[in-house]
């Protein structure tokens, strides 16, 4: 598998033996014992494990949102040991897209400025981020909720905002925590059809870390982690 | 992220807590307030006596014994009423040369009874300084040669003593008997540092002397013919008296001495009492610093979704520092407005004088701001540096 892989071009995130250990009260503890992963470009995973078994340790380092111990990260091709704090950040802003369990929306903030967030911090102008989150908002069926606080949207369409905030700077991955975890079982699958077309239609690579199966089953490859290790790694039609 | 985002973020971030930021701001108000009143007020005291010194008249040398110190007890004076002839063949003018023997007494007439500053002096007190005349006449040079018991009464003194009635041509009684007659009333003056001068009579120098029982004179005042003399003359008169009395120390000093001593005093007052009143503008810091951080804590998951956005560490470090300046100029903003009412009030309804200097509000800005930048750095800090994947998961 990793022979094939680095063959291909630049992978949108490549994990080579990622160990990862935490300091908790004095106790090591190791989340991630040696993983190796690669996600292509346009590629639609699901990271499945139970919980503690490291997956969403495994998440935060894709996602740039916390350093290995050991072994090597890179995204988009740029290896995350070499990066400071700040060019971390850059990185995370320009090729990384989050969406969590909880939604994570600015309560008093309207849909439109929950999705023009990510380039605020790319030092867009105002006019443009409007009409970029307005476009994002547009992609997800929401156009017609620009105005609207997270509190006066239903789940499954705050869900929907997170994605164009994930989407609104044109990541090359977006990274989905549990997306459906906090959705019953029809939301959850219109969330899983709008990540499916995004996928398709945008290009963008997208990882899903899941506990639920019928949900990583709408993935075209599955990485089943346990006890800090890849267990199993599968992918549709091989 | 520029400014104007952090600058808006952190307008929303105290909208939302209206009442928190109220408060908050409140010992920022005070503190604030608090020095700009008094500030006011100890350059309203300053302004008073710079006033009230020139009110005195210009270029005038008091000449005194002893060494001049603002506070120090008052040397015994050895200087005697022919000084001013003396010193007149000094200065060249004798005619600009008055002496002053004062003493409190009672004063009566009839069956008013009253307390005044009988002030014993020449006839040349009116050269030097200027005090016009209401009714009748001043002193004259042979009411003090041959030691006339004559009086020109403070107005505030003639009114008590004789109401609506014309004084002059009656008689009052001094020190318990000895009989004055009344030979002109002066001007109506106002009080300097607090001494009625109304209540000021004015009898010969020579009599003063007999009816006190000595033979000096308390000090002399001399009239400097214009500004640029002023520096010759002192040095020339202190010279003169310090030769003439072998031993003894004199001085002599200008208004604008007296007002460089009296500032300096006041000046430090001032400060020590800003300085106070800057404490609680300290404490109000310390509330801002607090409540910043509660903040910080309260809105820890936003501070991480915005690092996994891709905010910078000193992107999440300045939204919480302007905030915090924020607070403290919007407080120090209303503390201004407050403290000049508050100034104002004082000065309109209460004898304390409050003057409102332009820097004093402008300093008053800058320290506010300058305590949000302070008292905001710990919590910002603490905001920036928090771990995103921590930072996400709490609740």
């Amino acid at each position: 598998m990793t022979e094939t892989a680095a063959e291909r071009a630049p992978a949108a995130l490549e994990a080579v033996d990622v160990t990862r250990t935490y300091r908790m009260e004095g106790v090591d503890v190791t989340a991630l014992r040696g993983v190796s992963v690669r996600i292509d470009e346009g590629e639609f995973a699901a990271i499945l494990g139970p919980s503690g078994s490291g997956k969403s340790t495994l998440m935060h380092l894709l996602g740039c949102l916390d350093r290995p111990t050991t072994g090597t990260l890179r995204i988009s091709g740029r290896d995350v040991a070499k990066l400071s704090d700040g060019e971390l950040a850059e990185l995370r802003n320009a090729h990384v897209g989050f969406v969590f369990q909880s939604f994570h929306l600015l309560a008093r903030t309207s849909a439109r400025d929950n999705v023009a967030l990510p380039l605020v911090y790319r030092g867009v102008s105002r006019t443009e981020r409007r009409r970029r989150a307005a476009e994002a908002l547009a992609t997800v069926g929401l156009e017609h909720r620009l105005g609207h606080r997270p509190g006066q949207l239903s789940g499954g369409e705050q869900q929907r905002v997170a994605i164009a905030r994930a989407l609104v700077g044109d990541p090359g991955v977006v990274l989905a925590d549990e997306p459906t975890g906090n959705l019953d079982t029809r939301t959850g699958h219109d969330v899983m059809d709008l990540l499916e077309r995004l996928n398709a239609e945008r290009g963008v690579a997208v990882v899903l870390v899941t506990h639920e199966p019928d949900i990583a089953a709408r993935a075209r490859r599955q990485i089943h982690i346990r006890d800090g290790r890849v267990e199993r790694d599968v992918r549709d039609g091989t | 992220m520029r400014f104007v985002e952090s600058f808006r973020v952190a307008a929303d971030a105290l909208r939302v807590n209206r009442l928190r930021s109220a408060l908050t701001m409140f010992g920022v108000v005070v503190g604030v307030a608090a020095v700009v009143v008094l500030v006011a007020i100890g350059t309203g005291a300053r302004d008073l006596v710079r006033s009230e010194i020139e009110g005195l008249g210009s270029n005038i040398i008091f000449v005194a014994p002893g060494e001049f110190a603002l506070g120090s007890a008052p040397s015994i004076s050895r200087m005697r009423l022919d000084d001013v002839g003396y010193l007149g063949r000094v200065t060249g003018d004798e005619e600009g040369i008055a002496v002053g023997l004062s003493s409190g007494e009672t004063v009566r007439a009839g069956r008013e009874e009253t307390f005044a500053n009988v002030v014993g002096t020449n006839d040349h007190y009116n050269n030097v300084f200027d005090r016009p005349l209401r009714r009748g006449r001043y002193l004259s040079r042979t009411d003090v040669e041959t030691r006339r018991r004559v009086v020109v009464l403070g107005a505030g003194t003639a009114r008590r003593l004789f109401g609506d009635v014309d004084p002059v041509g009656r008689q009052i009684s001094v020190a318990g008997g000895t009989r004055f007659r009344v030979v002109g009333v002066l001007s109506e003056i106002g009080s300097t540092f607090g001494q009625a001068r109304d209540s000021e009579v004015h009898v010969p120098v020579t009599t003063a002397q007999r009816l006190f029982g000595v033979n000096r004179v308390d000090f002399i005042a001399v009239r400097a013919p214009s500004k640029d003399d002023v520096p010759r003359l002192q040095r020339d008169i202190v010279d003169a008296l310090e030769s003439r009395y072998r031993g003894e120390k004199f001085s002599a000093i200008t208004q604008t001495q007296l007002l460089g001593t009296i500032g300096t005093v006041l000046g430090a007052l001032t400060g020590v009492l800003a300085a106070i009143a800057a404490i609680s503008l300290l404490v109000g810091g310390v509330g801002v610093s607090n409540i910043m951080l509660v903040g910080v804590r309260e809105r820890t998951r936003e501070i991480g979704l915005r690092k996994a956005l891709g905010a910078r560490q000193r992107d999440i470090l300045a939204q919480f520092l302007v905030e915090s300046v924020l607070l403290t100029t919007l407080g120090g903003v209303a503390g201004i407005v407050l403290g000049v009412a508050g100034a104002l009030t004082i000065s309109a309804l209460s004898p304390v004088p409050a003057a409102i200097t332009w820097w004093s509000p402008a300093v008053a800005f800058a320290v506010s701001a300058g305590v949000g930048v302070f008292f905001g750095v710990v919590p910002a800090r603490r905001a920036g540096r928090l771990d995103p994947v921590i930072a996400l998961r709490a609740e």
